[in-house]
């Protein structure tokens, strides 16, 4: 097997006397859907953040597509490939929804010291926007404010600002998080129909998502990578059941 | 949009007037219309460059008064030493208060909120006892600056009070339209980005300091030029110019006014200058009155005067 995508190499972080993300090993190959699980409080975002370059780890190496990245600021990070999608939605909430997507795509379109010429009316980035809305199914809302939108499309507006930047490697946090049940079935006919075309590494509370959307599944405890393999092996493991499917059983 | 925009209609209207002024003024004989607009304009220019970061980039600065000042010693200080010409001083006014903004500005934009305020006046105050210090200009009571910025022959006379009020209105025309183009280009967008939530401006890829600092370079520089008139108008310079105090009468006509709306600044100068000259004209309370008009409007009218123009307009889809 070629060399992982993402290679992540004891990765340490701690808050005060808490130790949130504790000697963490991860390899996330391109092309594949990886979960990661884990009951709450596990670290899983404190590791997104520590990805995307929101936290900086106390120890540890990230290596991105063959280059180390752990100094790296979070923009430079994005301009490498890497997206983000937040767990609490974050997004612009005072601008529109295709200004949200066409900034994404500003931001990967050189650099933005451009004073006169009204961005609004800029197919290059207006169109391209256009697009992603579409395929996230918010086509018709391009032009609501992003405040004022419905839980479920603020989430799906976050999945499309993180694709506007056309990475290579999506980190999404909990991208279901409160999301009614046709909310929730759209979103993971979605997510299957972006793998393949990007990688993914899908932080998810919902076991049905990610039994059917991975193609290896990591469980975190206590900052810690307690299992990783296939969802069949995952689903069989004793160490997982007790530590953290036990009581999700029956799913 | 819709076709009853009565915003973009009060603009042209204001600028209208304005440019109107001296023609009043010399037919009523009423000199002093000249220096109450001539006044407005200057201070216009320095309300909407402080809105350029303020209303659309969210850096409340509690320091922009310095700029004024900044403009007003780079006539005053060169006149001093008998250096009157316009292609010194005013590129000088532009370059120190962009250098002042650049060197303050890397600073301060490292904090965010309340301490941002706080440095922002903390800068301000340096240069205000800089000023004062220095014994040489007039420390504390400022110096008379003797002549105007001198142009070459047969471009604008400044020595000519209705030239220099033409001056002064297309310096601030031209400031409306910059900031205008800015607001809605991509760097308008991402200022105004990182305003609304800058954690995700870095994670969709932008380095938002460096734009961040960029624009507030730019407010500092349009404000320099402010004072360059400031100093020409008043044909006067002092550490005053610069108190605290008046950097808090720009944060007040702007939020007056309306934030992150080009021309509601200008409203809100209109209104702050004008309602101080009526006001002190009856009362040695005048600022009693006039606070309290300030605190109704700040928490009745959310955007300002211009919000509240806006509320008339037909509501767009
Ligand atoms: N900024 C912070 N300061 C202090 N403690 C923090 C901070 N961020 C996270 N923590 C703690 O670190 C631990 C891991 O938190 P994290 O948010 O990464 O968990 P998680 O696995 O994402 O949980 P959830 O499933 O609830 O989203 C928790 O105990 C949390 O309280
Ligand atoms: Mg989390």
């Amino acid at each position: 097997m070629s060399a992982p995508l993402l290679d992540v190499k004891g990765l340490t972080k701690s808050f005060g006397g808490l130790v949130a993300t504790d000697g963490l090993d991860l390899g996330v190959s391109a092309g594949e859907t990886h979960a990661v699980i884990g009951p709450n409080g596990a670290g899983k975002t404190t590791l997104l953040a520590q990805l995307a370059g929101q936290l900086r780890p106390d120890a540890g190496t990230i290596h991105f597509d063959g280059a180390d990245i752990t100094g790296l600021s979070a923009p430079a990070r994005s301009l490498r490939g890497l997206a983000r999608s937040f767990q609490i939605t974050s997004i612009f909430r005072d601008f529109t929804v295709l200004d949200n997507v066409a900034l994404a795509i500003q931001a990967h379109a050189g650099h933005s010291f451009r004073l006169w010429q009204p961005a609004r009316r800029d197919a290059a980035l207006r169109d391209p926007a256009g697009a992603i809305l579409e395929r996230v199914g918010l086509g018709g809302r391009a032009e609501v404010v992003a405040g004022n939108l419905a839980h479920g499309e603020q989430r799906q507006l976050e999945i499309a600002m993180a694709l506007g930047t056309r990475p290579k490697l999506l980190l999404l946090d909990e991208p279901m998080a409160g999301m009614g049940g046709e909310d929730s079935e759209r979103m993971k006919a979605f997510l299957g129909s972006l793998k393949g075309t990007c990688t993914m590494l899908l932080v998810e509370h919902d076991m049905d998502a990610v039994f059917t959307l991975a193609d290896r599944v990591t469980v975190m405890v206590y900052g810690r990578a307690l299992a990783c393999g296939a969802p069949a092996e995952i689903r069989a493991d004793e160490r997982v059941r007790q530590a953290y499917l036990g009581d999700e059983e029956g799913v | 949009m819709s076709a009853m925009n009565l915003r973009r209609w009060l603009t042209a209207l204001c600028l209208a007037l304005f440019a109107l002024v001296p023609v009043v003024a010399g037919v009523f004989g009423q000199p002093f219309l000249l220096d109450i607009f001539d006044r407005i304009m200057i201070i216009s220019i320095a309300a909407v460059s402080l809105n350029l970061i303020m209303g659309y980039g969210g850096m409340i600065s509690f320091g922009h008064a310095a700029y004024l000042g900044i403009g007003a010693y780079s006539i005053g200080i060169p006149a001093y030493y008998g250096y009157y010409d316009a292609a010194l001083q005013l590129p000088l006014a532009i370059a120190a208060s962009a250098l002042f903004a650049l060197v303050t500005g890397y600073i301060c934009l490292r904090t965010r909120g309340v301490y941002f305020i706080m440095i922002t006046l903390a800068f301000a105050q340096m240069a205000y006892f800089a000023f004062i210090s220095v014994e040489e200009y007039g420390g504390d009571d400022g110096l008379v600056i003797e002549a105007r910025s001198r142009v070459p022959a047969g471009v604008v006379d400044l020595e000519s009070n209705v030239q220099l009020y033409y001056v002064v209105f297309a310096v601030l025309v031209g400031a409306l339209y910059l900031v205008h183009r800015i607001v809605n280009s991509r760097f308008g967008l991402v200022i105004q980005g990182a305003k609304d939530n800058d954690e995700r401006m870095r994670a969709i890829g932008f380095n938002t300091f460096r734009y961040r600092l960029t624009c507030y370079v730019i407010a500092g520089a349009m404000c320099g030029l402010a004072g360059w008139l400031l100093g020409n108008f008043n044909n006067f310079f002092s550490p005053e110019m610069i108190a605290w105090t008046r950097s808090g009468e720009l944060i007040f006509m702007v939020v007056l006014g309306g934030m992150g709306s080009v021309f509601g600044p200008v409203l809100g100068t209109v209104a702050f200058i004008v309602l101080e000259e009526v006001l002190s004209g009856f009362t040695i309370y005048w600022e009693l009155i006039f606070g309290a008009f300030l605190i109704l409007v700040v928490v009745f009218v959310r955007g300002g005067l211009m919000g509240m123009i806006a509320k008339f307009e037909r509501p767009r889809p």
